[in-house]
């Protein structure tokens, strides 16, 4: 980690291009200013309840009741700033890889001609802990698994000191931080007003919007006007904020499993006026717990008999159940070749090159290497689970050897990125922080987002871990016309 | 609607009017207690505000003596006294977010922001700093909490089980409210202690009135025929007690207490133009359709709200609803008070709470088909 790659400044310390008009800006603000606009954000943030549980954490404001802890992600003033013309390749590059992979999920429960033609090994898909047999032959509307997918992607420093993206991973199952980057984009334009009159920054609010013609353009083919309801754990979940803000934009009902039944492989919900119809469920629930039949039987977040009411066309998941087999990361090194298997293209999005841990030749190399690595768990997520090596104590690093021995399947290791950095404001001052991108692309009829995504920031100095759980923040993300 | 977005709805509204009601007696006790008055009295009304609430019980296991400070801080900051304001706070902000979605932005935020400062006012000591300050604060939180939703809500589904869990909890506080002031100067009548005849001659009461009274509180329906044979002269001995200057001066204070919990204090003057009289305060706070905390007032909203949800298993539930609408709006307080006030609230309670059961179970509660 020689070089570093920084959003705002070149490596002669010059301010980019299109930072220039906010690095004016920035020069002119008393440093009081920001503190006070950030207090304002937390107060803000705070009475409108926009706040995510941790899990296993002490309570540390009161304000939990009886059930998690209720914090506030860390919300950091400065902008990340994507010039438009990157983002259009970005753009392009993600509506490829979200294309292939959708493919990719519909023929492994079909036909498999992937598998078949050895492009993916085949008791790495079916041996999947994700891979759901009861999906197989199963047709879904418009051939389309992953409506809503969350791909991240970092900036990596170059040796010459450019930088490129990579995406680091494909979040196909339930996505969660669009409603961050919609409440980052509002509370921005209300600290900074100026700011949107002097930059022509593009907006992200009819996310929403998107969100419900997509969901609505994959409804059960026989439905005209189809009930659309976003399916919830419940409030103590950490992401229930999340799901109640998208439920109330789009103006649809926010269920949890005990409010819907099936009755003749149809669904319902209930309702003051009786049993309704419900045709779309944009559900915010784990596969393992959507049905109590046919998946964990003590789930209580789901509802007896929807397999069935599914399977048989009757009712749209979104996303589809088995959507995990393409985003588990043992199947990640996969994707370029998928994309070019499916679409006879060249893939425009880099992967990171990654080791496979089951791999007897790059398990040699991890372990000799774990010092350098980032080591992850394949079905691990949310920054749990794993070991930045450069970073780690050589205690941590022991431990995690004697997982990999005992297990090698179970994870995958990548060189430590130097993840490009973008001012932040922390205690300190203004200094520079690690981030990601979390772009959110929604396949129905047709594959479409809203420019930019979810920024997140590693506010610990050094850290390259951006997870909320793990002590992250959020930026509101610019796609600026020049 | 879901059934469970509906019954969120229905306790966030209850609780939220269940801590303004609490705030409301704390807070005209405690004006109470800054007056000049015995030991015992002051007692009795905090016991009276705990009774009110079914806690004597309780609070006696936990706390024994009855003092103001101990009770204060039980009916408010007491996170194991599921009647604590603190407790109400928190239950209508859980249920607010539970259906965050439903709620417009600014009944959300209304609702998180009073848990938030609630928070905030319990860690300053607010409420032993300056009691009258802080219950006024609460009693503002649930007007604001009203206003908002009045303001800005759609007037569909939602709004009505809103104003059905406000309006159903409101007169079941007010019932309880009447019942416990009258029953404590009931008390006072009997000669139960050795303070009994001095306070007879305090709240200016004949004996064979207060005998009456008595035996249509305890004995409830048999005794009926006897007390409604005292109706008639009873109010005529009260009114000619109040003449007596002490007693005149006491009544003047226990009953425009009464009122004042309800804000009902300049209501009855601009109503009554006269001195306050217990059958008056009474026939406000029972019949007066145009009292906001009345039970008039209170059933004739629930009915009208519970119609325009009605669904095909609710018939029996608004019928209910109707029936005891009807019976406030055609009743009279002398009857009222023949049949015995005791009786007739013990009553109301007990179909204000069968009407809630009935609205559980016709909307709330999921029912398979």
């Amino acid at each position: 980690m020689t070089v570093g790659f920084d959003e705002m400044r070149g490596m002669d310390g010059a301010v980019r291009e299109h930072y220039g008009g906010y690095d004016r800006w920035l020069a002119e603000q008393p440093p009081q200013a920001m503190r006070t606009r950030r207090d304002e954000a937390e107060v803000i943030f705070r009475r409108v309840g926009i706040t995510f549980a941790v899990y296993g954490a002490k309570d540390d404001d009161a304000s939990g009741g009886n059930g998690g802890t209720e914090r506030l992600i860390p919300f950091d003033l400065i902008p990340r700033v994507i010039p438009a013309d990157e983002w259009r390749e970005m753009e392009r590059g993600l509506r490829q890889r979200v294309t292939a992979l959708n493919r990719f999920i519909h023929d492994v429960y079909h036909g498999q001609e992937i598998l078949k033609a050895g492009v993916v090994p085949a008791d790495q898909v079916l041996g999947n802990a994700q891979y759901r047999a009861e999906m197989k032959g199963v047709d879904v509307a418009g051939d389309v698994y992953s409506h809503i997918a969350g791909i991240d992607i970092v900036r990596a420093a170059n040796a010459d000191g450019t930088g490129s993206y990579y995406v680091l991973e494909d979040n196909l199952r339930v996505p969660s931080g669009v409603s961050y980057m919609l409440e980052n984009r509002k509370m921005m334009m209300r600290l900074f007003p100026e700011l949107f009159s002097q930059h022509r920054i593009a907006p992200v609010a009819h996310y929403p919007d998107l969100l419900l013609e997509t969901l609505r353009s994959v409804a059960p083919a026989a439905v005209n006007d189809p009930t659309v309801v976003v399916l919830t754990p419940g409030m103590y979940n950490s992401a229930y904020f999340e799901h109640a803000f998208l439920a109330q934009q789009m103006g649809i009902e926010l269920v949890e499993g005990q409010d819907l039944f099936v009755d003749d492989n149809f669904v319902y919900m209930r309702t003051t006026q009786g049993p309704k119809r419900v045709d779309v469920i944009y559900r915010r629930v784990d596969d393992d717990f959507l049905d109590p039949l046919a998946f964990r039987k003590d789930s209580t977040l789901g509802c007896e008999g929807l397999l069935g009411a599914y399977r048989a066309g009757n009712v749209t998941l979104s996303n589809a159940i088995g959507t995990g087999v393409a985003d588990d990361k043992s199947i990640y090194p996969f994707v370029p070749k998928m994309i070019e298997f499916y679409l006879g293209e060249r893939p425009i999005l880099q992967n990171v090159p990654t080791y496979v841990c089951r791999d007897p030749a790059d398990l040699g190399y991890v372990l000799e290497h774990l010092g350098e690595l980032v080591v992850k768990e394949v079905h691990g997520a949310g920054g749990y689970g794993m070991l930045v090596g450069p970073a780690a104590t050589q205690a941590e690093i022991e431990d995690f050897r004697g997982a990999l021995k005992a297990d090698p399947a179970r994870y995958i290791a990548q060189p430590t990125l130097a993840l490009s950095t973008c001012p932040t404001f922390v205690e300190s001052g203004i200094a520079p922080r690690h981030i990601d991108l979390r772009p959110f692309v929604l396949s129905g009829k047709t594959v479409q987002m809203v420019p930019g995504g979810l920024t997140r920031v590693a506010l610990k100095e050094g850290s390259l871990v951006v997870n909320s759980s793990q002590g992250g923040g959020t930026k509101d993300t610019w796609i600026l016309e020049a | 609607m879901l059934s469970r977005t509906a019954d969120h709805l229905f306790w966030m509204a209850r609780y939220m009017e269940r801590a303004e009601n609490t705030a409301r007696m704390l807070d005209v006790n405690y004006q109470m207690s800054l007056l000049p008055q015995s030991e015992d009295a002051a007692e009795r009304g905090w016991r009276g505000l705990l009774s009110i609430s079914e806690l004597s019980h309780d609070f006696a296991k936990r706390h024994g003596k009855v003092t103001p400070k101990s009770v204060i801080e039980y009916m408010v900051s007491d996170a194991d006294n599921g009647s604590s304001i603190r407790s109400c706070l928190m239950a209508a902000r859980e249920n607010a977010r539970a259906v965050r979605g439903t709620l417009t932005t600014e009944v959300w935020e209304t609702q998180n922001q009073t848990w938030l400062e609630f928070q905030r006012m319990i860690a300053s000591d607010a409420f032993e700093r300056g009691p009258a300050e802080a219950f006024e604060w609460v009693k503002f939180r649930s007007h604001l909490s009203r206003g908002v939703t009045v303001g800005t809500m759609l007037q569909d589904e939602a709004f009505h089980f809103l104003r059905i869990g406000s309006f159903l909890e409101r007169a079941d506080n007010t019932a309880r409210m009447l019942d416990v002031k009258f029953h404590a100067v009931e008390n006072d009548f009997v000669g139960f202690g050795p303070d009994a005849a001095a306070a007879r001659l305090r709240y200016g009461m004949s004996s064979s009135q207060s005998q009456s009274q008595n035996q249509s509180a305890g004995g409830a329906s048999q005794s009926q025929s006897q007390s409604q044979s005292g109706g008639g002269s009873q109010r005529q001995s009260q009114s000619q007690g109040a003449e007596n200057g002490k007693d005149v001066e006491f009544d003047f204070y226990h009953w425009s207490a009464v009122l004042r919990s309800v804000s009902g204090f300049e209501v009855y003057r601009k109503v009554y133009r006269n001195v306050i009289r217990p059958e008056k305060v009474a026939e406000l706070l029972i019949l007066r359709p145009d009292m906001p905390r009345s039970l008039a007032a209170c059933m004739h909203e629930v009915v009208s709200n519970l119609q325009r949800v009605a669904n095909e298993q609710s018939k029996d539930t608004l019928r209910l609803a109707g029936r005891l609408d009807a019976d406030l709006q055609y009743g009279r307080i002398d009857e009222i008070i023949a049949t015995g006030l005791h009786a007739y609230l013990t009553q109301f309670l007990e179909r204000v709470n069968s009407l809630g059961a009935g609205i559980g179970r016709d909307f709330l509660v999921p029912v398979r088909p």
